[in-house]
C-alpha cells in the first residue's frame, strides 16, 4: 500500500506525532499511516449505519445540568501532591527545561 | 532567525495611511470560594501546591464536576453584556502540551459558549460613545504557574528547568472576546483602554472578581491589524498577551499599530503570531507561532454532560443584575453635584465607592468626601498604597464624622482619631478614650483657663469690654492652645464674652 492512498497521509501522521510530541521515524510513519487508516475506515462505518436522522452523541447518558455548590472540599496536602512526582523542589513540580515557546 | 525590525512608523502617520481594527479578549478570574470542577480552594497566594487534588492534578480515575456558582457568574457576565445565552452547550478538551495543565489539555468551552452576540456602550474622555459588539463569553479553567529556574530573569528562554505550581489550575475562568473593532482610526488605543475599564468596572459590580490586573485576576490580549485606508482589505492580525494593566493596554495597541506599519511600508507581511508585551519599553515582542484550532484537537468533554440553562434560571438571574456602574454615577454625581471633572477624580482615586459606603453608614456626603478626598488620600500617598488599601473603614470614618458632628471633637483631634485607628489601636471610640481626645467642654477646666488667658492679655480683655467683640478670637486661639486643642472652641468663646461683661 503506498503512504498515500489512503484516507490520512503520511504527513498528516508526522504532524500528529508532533503535537503528540513523540519521535516517529520514517519507517513508522510508513506503518501507522497503514495502521491509522485501518483504523478511520472503521470507524466511518458507522457513518454508514447512522441516517440522517441520528444526530452525533458525545455522551452516552440522557443528562444535563450536573452541578456542584461552591463548597470547598478536602484536597491532597502538599507532600501527597508531589509524592508521585519524579521530582520536586520548593514545594513545586519540577519539569524538565520547556523547550519551544511560552503558552 | 533574526532579523532587523523595521523602525515604528511616527503615529500620525500611521493613521494617516492605515485603519487599525482591533479585537479584545480578556481573561476574568472569577472569585468563587473554589475552583471550576473541584472543591479546591481558590485563594491567592497560598503555599505551592496546597490547593489541589486529584482532579485538578489530572491523576487518573479523577472526575470533574462544574461549580454552579461559576455557571451563574458566567451568566450573569454575558447577560450585563447583552448577550444572548445558549441554550444548551458543551465543555470542551483543548488539547495541548506544556506542564501548566498537568491533565495536558484545558477544559474550555469551543464551539458551543454560553453567552454569544453582545456589546457594550463604550464611553471615551470627551463623551463619545464607541459600540463594542461582544462575539462571546465562554467558560474555562485557568492554568498553574511556571518558575523557570537558571533563565535571565525567570524567563523560560535558557532556563535549566522549570518548577509548577498547581494551586491556580482550575480556577474559573471567563474568557470575553469582543467582535471586530473597525473604524476606530487614531482613537483606537483609547477606545481599547475605555472598553477594558468599563469592563472592567462592570464586572466589579457584578461582584464575581476582584478583577485586579495587577495580580492576574484580569488578563488582556490586544488583536491588532491594519489595513491601508479605503482598502477595504483586513489586514493579518497579531495577538499581543501579557498586558497587565489598563495603561498597558492602550501602550500595547499604540506600539503594535507603529510597528505593523513599518513592516508593511517596507513591503513586509504581518506574521499572524502571538506576541509578548514587555512592561518596560513598551513595546511587543514575537512568541510562538499560532497553532490553528484544529491543534488543539478540541472534542467535546465526555466527564462532563451539558449545561442547558432554562429560561427561568437565566431571568433568575438577570434579576440579581444590579445598577449598571456608569449609570450609578451618574445617579451618585447628580446626587452629590459633582462636576464631570470631580466626579473622574474621585473614580481614578478610588474614592467613590469609599465614599458612598461612608455615606450609606450615616455620614453626610459632603464631609464623607472631604475626609476621603484630603486627609486620607495624603495618609494614602504617604504610606504609598491606594486608598482602599488603608486601615480603616468607611464605618470607622462615620463614626469620626458623627463623633465631630456631635460636638465631641473638632476636626484637628478628629485627624488624631483617624491617626490612631490607622496606627491599629482599634475603633474610634477607643482612640479617643485611650489617647484622652475628647473636646473639653466640661466649663470648670474651661472657665479656669479662659480665666488664665485673660489675665495674661488685659488689653484684649480692655478691647471686648469695649465691645470689640471680634478681638476674642486671640484668647481663644491661646485657650486652645493651653488644652492641646481640646477645648470646645463655641463654648470658650461663649464664656470669654461672659467673664468680660
Ligand atoms: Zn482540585
Amino acid at each position: 500500500m503506498s503512504p498515500d492512498s489512503g484516507a490520512i497521509s503520511r504527513d498528516e501522521v508526522a504532524h500528529l506525532a508532533r503535537l503528540a510530541r513523540l519521535a516517529v521515524t520514517d519507517a513508522e510513519l510508513d506503518v501507522f499511516a497503514g495502521q491509522l487508516d485501518v483504523i478511520l475506515g472503521a470507524v466511518a462505518r458507522v457513518g454508514e449505519v447512522a441516517a440522517d436522522d441520528i444526530p452525533p452523541t458525545s455522551h452516552a447518558v440522557p443528562l444535563q445540568n450536573v452541578f456542584r455548590p461552591d463548597v470547598r472540599r478536602p484536597g491532597l496536602s502538599q507532600e501527597q501532591a508531589l509524592a508521585g512526582a519524579p521530582a520536586a523542589e520548593e514545594g513545586r513540580f519540577r519539569v524538565p527545561r520547556i523547550l519551544g515557546e511560552e503558552q | 532567525m533574526t532579523t532587523t525590525a523595521p523602525a515604528l512608523v511616527d503615529y500620525d502617520d500611521v493613521v494617516a495611511r492605515y485603519e487599525p481594527t482591533l479585537g479584545l479578549e480578556v481573561h476574568v478570574e472569577l472569585s468563587t470560594s473554589t475552583k471550576m470542577f473541584c472543591g479546591c480552594p481558590t485563594d491567592f497566594g497560598a503555599e505551592p501546591n496546597t490547593q489541589v487534588c486529584p482532579t485538578c492534578l489530572g491523576l487518573p480515575g479523577s472526575l470533574p464536576v462544574v461549580n454552579q456558582a461559576a455557571v451563574e457568574a458566567a451568566i450573569r457576565i454575558g447577560l450585563a453584556l447583552n448577550c444572548s445565552i445558549a441554550p444548551w452547550g458543551r465543555f470542551a478538551r483543548k488539547n495541548y502540551f506544556y506542564p501548566d495543565m498537568p491533565k495536558n489539555f484545558q477544559t474550555s468551552q469551543y464551539d458551543e459558549p454560553i453567552a454569544v452576540d453582545g456589546w457594550m456602550d463604550v464611553t471615551l474622555e470627551d463623551g463619545e460613545v464607541v459600540r463594542v459588539g461582544i462575539e462571546r463569553a465562554h467558560m474555562e479553567e485557568d492554568t498553574g504557574k511556571s518558575l523557570h529556574v537558571g533563565g535571565a530573569a525567570g524567563r523560560i528562554h535558557g532556563a535549566e528547568y522549570s518548577l509548577l505550581d498547581y494551586n491556580r489550575a482550575g480556577v474559573p475562568l471567563i474568557e470575553i472576546v469582543t467582535k471586530m473593532i473597525p473604524g476606530t482610526g487614531e482613537r483606537a488605543p483609547e477606545v481599547a483602554r475605555a472598553y477594558v475599564t468599563q469592563l472592567r468596572d462592570l464586572i466589579k459590580s457584578l461582584g464575581v472578581s476582584d478583577v485586579r490586573m495587577d495580580q492576574g485576576s484580569m488578563r488582556c490580549d490586544v488583536n491588532l491589524s491594519l489595513s491601508p485606508t479605503g482598502s477595504g482589505v483586513l489586514g493579518t492580525r497579531t495577538e499581543t498577551k501579557n498586558v497587565n494593566s489598563l495603561r498597558s493596554v492602550e501602550r500595547a495597541v499604540r506600539h503594535e499599530m507603529q510597528r505593523q506599519a513599518g513592516v508593511l511600508d517596507g513591503g513586509g507581511a504581518i506574521v499572524q503570531e502571538t506576541r509578548h508585551f514587555e512592561e518596560q519599553s513598551g513595546t511587543t515582542r514575537p512568541g510562538r507561532r499560532k497553532e490553528t484550532s484544529e491543534d488543539y484537537r478540541y472534542f467535546p468533554e465526555p466527564d462532563l454532560v451539558p449545561i442547558a440553562p432554562s429560561a427561568e434560571w437565566v431571568e433568575e438571574l438577570r434579576g440579581t443584575l444590579p445598577e449598571l456602574p456608569w449609570e450609578h454615577r451618574k445617579r451618585i454625581q447628580e446626587a452629590w453635584g459633582l462636576s464631570d471633572e470631580e466626579l473622574r477624580d474621585l473614580v481614578n482615586a478610588g474614592a467613590l465607592e469609599l465614599i458612598e459606603a461612608t455615606v450609606a453608614a450615616g455620614a453626610p456626603a459632603g464631609e464623607a468626601r472631604s475626609w476621603w478626598v484630603a486627609y486620607l488620600a495624603q495618609q494614602a500617598n504617604t504610606r504609598g498604597v491606594e486608598l482602599a488599601e488603608l486601615p480603616i473603614t468607611p464605618a470607622q470614618v462615620a463614626r469620626v464624622i458623627a463623633l465631630v458632628g456631635a460636638g465631641d471633637l473638632n476636626n484637628k483631634l478628629a485627624r488624631q482619631v483617624v491617626d490612631g485607628v490607622l496606627a491599629g489601636e482599634g475603633e474610634p471610640d477607643e482612640v479617643v478614650e485611650s489617647r484622652g481626645l475628647k473636646v473639653v467642654s466640661d466649663d470648670g477646666a474651661l472657665i479656669a483657663a479662659v480665666d488664665e488667658a485673660l489675665a495674661a492679655q488685659p488689653d484684649v480683655v480692655e478691647k471686648i469690654k469695649g465691645g470689640k467683640v471680634q478681638a476674642a478670637g486671640a484668647i481663644v486661639g491661646a485657650v486652645m492652645k493651653a488644652t492641646k486643642g481640646q477645648a470646645d472652641a463655641k463654648r470658650v468663646r461663649e464664656l470669654i464674652i461672659e467673664r468680660c461683661s
